[in-house]
């Protein structure tokens, strides 16, 4: 009806190059950015923020990454929870022995600390690849457990292992309020997201996907495993770092190694799985699936209940959102095994043929 | 919207104010873990504390004021309790008082508490520094903390040997839990290794603990004279289990409370015979008053908390002693800011402040016999550092000493110290004795 692209006619390459080439994906683009820029710290609620969209928008960073990772370049990793535990604590240490440190360069060098840890762990992927390299990677996950658990010095030698950091400012502004809080997390997420997004469409994307696709057709093009493999686990590593870090520093506050557990990998790969491999769209998709809707569930299933008058407990409702996920996982999956964003872009294909289909 | 769903959302709108202006309320948030691996100690905590709260509104509130509660589910992840945290704290006009019940979460609602003035009370765990007031304002680690339980064991065992001083050459291992909750003991045990001369070995165990074939081998080459097991859920069965096999002694092993409880031993049974484990204060109490109160008032109406078999046993305890204390300094904080008012954040960190549970209040709300008169101060946070040590005939827990009290001359410059240190990495100043005051 609205969505439809007669008449938008395109007379340079630019034009037919952007990334949205449709004028109303792009008015769509811009009004939701600028909501979410302007009105929704205004209107929502410190919980909602708080609690819902900062880690949404964390973990929409972080699945970003792991999409890089796993979605464009094909080679599966279970060790995200460690770059993001690396990132994390790189920054806090960066952050704490540097006085008068900036917390977005410290931020910055976090994700470059998970860089380096992520293109060390990634050359096992130069030799093996598939299930093999899953299970290498999670050995990265290990090591970090083991790293952070043991050995004091990135712990600032706390007794009890769990560090925590405040009085975060941003060029002399305060990030305390929910509302700092959360443009900060959208401005990082939206620089990162443009740079994937233009990244992947470029050379180095497509070295990647065609890795991911067929990595000895891509090496007989003339395409080098080892750098298209290496510098997909550079970016992806940095971009989960820095998703790591901004989840200790602006989410958690105070955290321990246990919440970058192996959970977080599998909730990560998840996410992007959910989402749909090899798209941004689809790592905010699988975020909000993997964090928005277990809260979504908590808060709706007892009013649920409530309307036929039943009253449900905490385990119960612990149950049923488990019950519920795996059911909507198995469901998805069976549906739509290219995840969510497949739905939306068939969705969008639908309406731009609407009402004859072809 | 449109003009019926207004007028609803309106109607519905002065309902509530309306009932609000009718009862005072003081609203308590539940944080509590009843699945995931460590439900079986979580549930009866949650049980107890619920179950006093409840018992307070049967006995007609504080002074009138009833309290409103929400239970929410977090699994013991930080991630999810800082969630539960976030969405309960603005609820129903603010929440009281928080007990986070895990260290992780522990640690980040202490970063949140001060911005959000809401007090932090960690009846038991927590993080140990946080007894001192003048620094951490807003925690409230009151009856004792890990290391009290760690320095009460120490002495315990030196009882045992017949002195203190006996303890020199002697080995001791811990076998803890690798997070910071298990790693919370290590500074005093260190302190107490280099007075008395013993030696410590430390045995890490990875989170949740159901592998520990390693460490029992270190504890079979080592044979340590005591060992101290600092875990929960189920880790702490798994150990017994593990020690049994190993042919360990379970009289040489002392628990912390977390590992000493029914569910902890239930599975083990006759196999952990003999084994110890520190109370803080209270152990299992099935005869003492409030638990009478709790079957006769809830219970036998079917208002009860979980089942009944489990009131009164330790955990239970716990959350319901736990919840105790809250509101008591909610009802300290009114006998200052006004009777029969719902008291905010700020009023009730006062009240925790200025508790004074004399013999008589507890006997009045039912905890004789089952903890000691506690009272508070702007600096001291904790109030008490006494335990008893109980020991598992079997069948049930029996307290096998007498009350212990945790060293001041060891504890007081370490919770000094570390909080010193923790002040100067926040760049917090500690409060003046005017700051006391309010």
């Amino acid at each position: 009806m609205f969505y439809r692209e007669n008449g938008q006619f395109k007379t340079t390459y630019r034009a037919d190059q952007q990334v949205f080439p449709i004028l109303q994906d792009r008015v769509a683009i811009w009004a939701l950015l600028a909501a979410a820029f302007v009105v929704v710290p205004f209107l929502a609620s410190d919980y909602l923020m708080r609690a819902i969209l900062i880690p949404f928008l964390i973990m929409s960073l972080a699945a970003l990454g792991v999409n890089v990772l796993v979605g464009y370049c094909g080679q599966i990793s279970l060790g995200s929870g460690a770059f993001m535990a690396v990132g994390a604590y790189g920054a806090y240490n960066i952050f704490v022995r540097i006085p008068g440190m900036p917390l977005v360069p410290a931020l910055l060098l976090g994700g470059l600390c998970a860089t380096a840890f992520g293109i060390l762990f990634g050359l096992p992927s130069l030799r093996v690849k598939g299930l093999y390299l899953a299970v290498a990677t999670l050995a990265a996950q290990f090591f970090s457990d083991w790293m952070f658990l043991r050995i004091k010095w990135f712990t600032l030698d706390t007794p009890s292992g769990s560090v925590s950091v405040s009085n975060l400012q941003v060029f002399g502004l305060p990030v305390e309020s929910a509302a700092s809080r959360y443009v900060f997390c959208l401005a990082v997420l939206v620089a990162m997201a443009v740079l994937t997004k233009n990244l992947v469409r470029g050379a180095i994307g497509r070295e990647w996907m065609a890795i991911r696709d067929m990595d000895v057709a891509a090496a007989v093009i003339g395409i080098r495993p080892m750098h298209a493999k290496l510098s997909a686990f550079a970016v992806s590593s940095f971009i989960i770092g820095v998703a790591g870090a901004l989840w200790a520093f602006v989410y958690l506050g105070a955290w321990e190694p246990a919440a970058f557990s192996v959970d977080l990998s599998f909730r990560l790969l998840f996410m992007v799985i959910i989402g749909g491999l090899g798209s941004i769209m689809g790592s905010f998709f699988g975020a909000a699936f993997i964090i928005v809707l277990p809260v979504v569930l908590n808060q709706v299933l007892p009013a649920l209940a409530g309307l036929v008058g039943a009253e449900i407990s905490t385990v119960g409702i612990s149950h049923a959102e488990l019950m519920l996920f795996g059911g909507l996982i198995v469901w998805f999956l069976i549906v739509e095994p290219h995840g969510l964003a497949r739905l939306w872009s068939t969705g969008k294909q639908k309406l731009r043929t609407w009402p004859f289909p072809y | 919207m449109n003009l019926r769903t207004l007028t609803v959302a309106t109607a519905l709108g002065l309902v509530t104010a309306g009932a609000f202006a009718q009862a005072k309320q003081q609203f308590v948030p539940v944080l509590s873990y009843r699945t995931g691996a460590y439900a079986p100690n979580g549930a009866p905590w949650a049980n107890g504390y619920v179950d006093y709260l409840k018992l307070v509104n049967e006995r007609g509130g504080i002074n009138g004021v009833k309290l409103q509660f929400e239970e929410c589910e977090t699994g013991y992840d930080t991630a999810r309790s800082v969630e539960c945290y976030e969405r309960l704290k603005d609820k129903n006009g603010g929440a009281s008082f928080v007990q986070p019940l895990s260290t992780g979460a522990t640690f980040a609602i202490t970063e949140k508490a001060p911005v959000d003035k809401i007090p932090v009370v960690t009846v038991g765990y927590g993080r140990s520094e946080s007894a001192d007031g003048t620094v951490f304002k807003w925690n409230f680690p009151i009856a004792g903390t890990y290391w009290v339980a760690a320095d009460t064991i120490i002495q315990a065992i030196g009882k045992k040997e017949g002195g203190l001083d006996k303890l020199r050459g002697k080995k001791i291992a811990l076998v803890y839990h690798d997070s910071p909750y298990g790693k919370e003991p290590i500074p005093l045990l260190q302190e107490r290794s280099r007075m008395h001369g013993f030696e410590l070995t430390l045995l890490p165990v990875t989170a949740p603990g159901v592998e520990q074939k390693a460490t029992w081998l270190q504890v079979r080459q080592n044979r340590p004279d005591y060992v101290l097991l600092w875990g929960w859920g189920v880790m702490n069965s798994t150990a017994l289990k593990e020690a049994q096999a190993t042919g360990y002694p379970r009289e040489k092993m002392y628990g912390v409370w977390w590992a000493g409880a029914e569910p902890d031993v239930k599975d083990v049974g006759e196999g952990a015979k003999g084994y110890n484990a520190v109370a803080m204060q209270h152990g299992a109490e099935p005869q003492s008053q409030f638990v009478k109160d709790v079957l006769a008032k809830l219970h036998a109406k079917n208002l009860g908390t979980g089942p009944k078999e489990e009131v009164g046993q330790v955990l239970y305890m716990r959350g319901a002693m736990s919840a105790m204390l809250g509101v008591e300094g909610v009802r300290a904080a009114q006998e200052r800011f006004g009777k029969g008012k719902t008291m905010n954040g700020e009023q009730i960190r006062w009240g925790l402040e200025n508790l004074n549970l004399t013999q008589a209040k507890l006997d009045a709300l039912g905890f004789a016999g089952v903890m000691r008169p506690i009272s508070t101060s702007c600096v001291d946070h904790m109030g008490a550092a006494w335990t008893r040590i109980h020991t598992w005939d079997g069948k049930a827990w029996k307290f096998s000493s007498d009350w212990l009290q945790a060293d001041e001359q060891i504890l007081k410059p370490l919770v000094k110290s570390t909080a010193a240190k923790y002040a100067s990495e926040k760049k917090l100043t500690p409060r003046t004795p005017a700051d006391c005051q309010s």
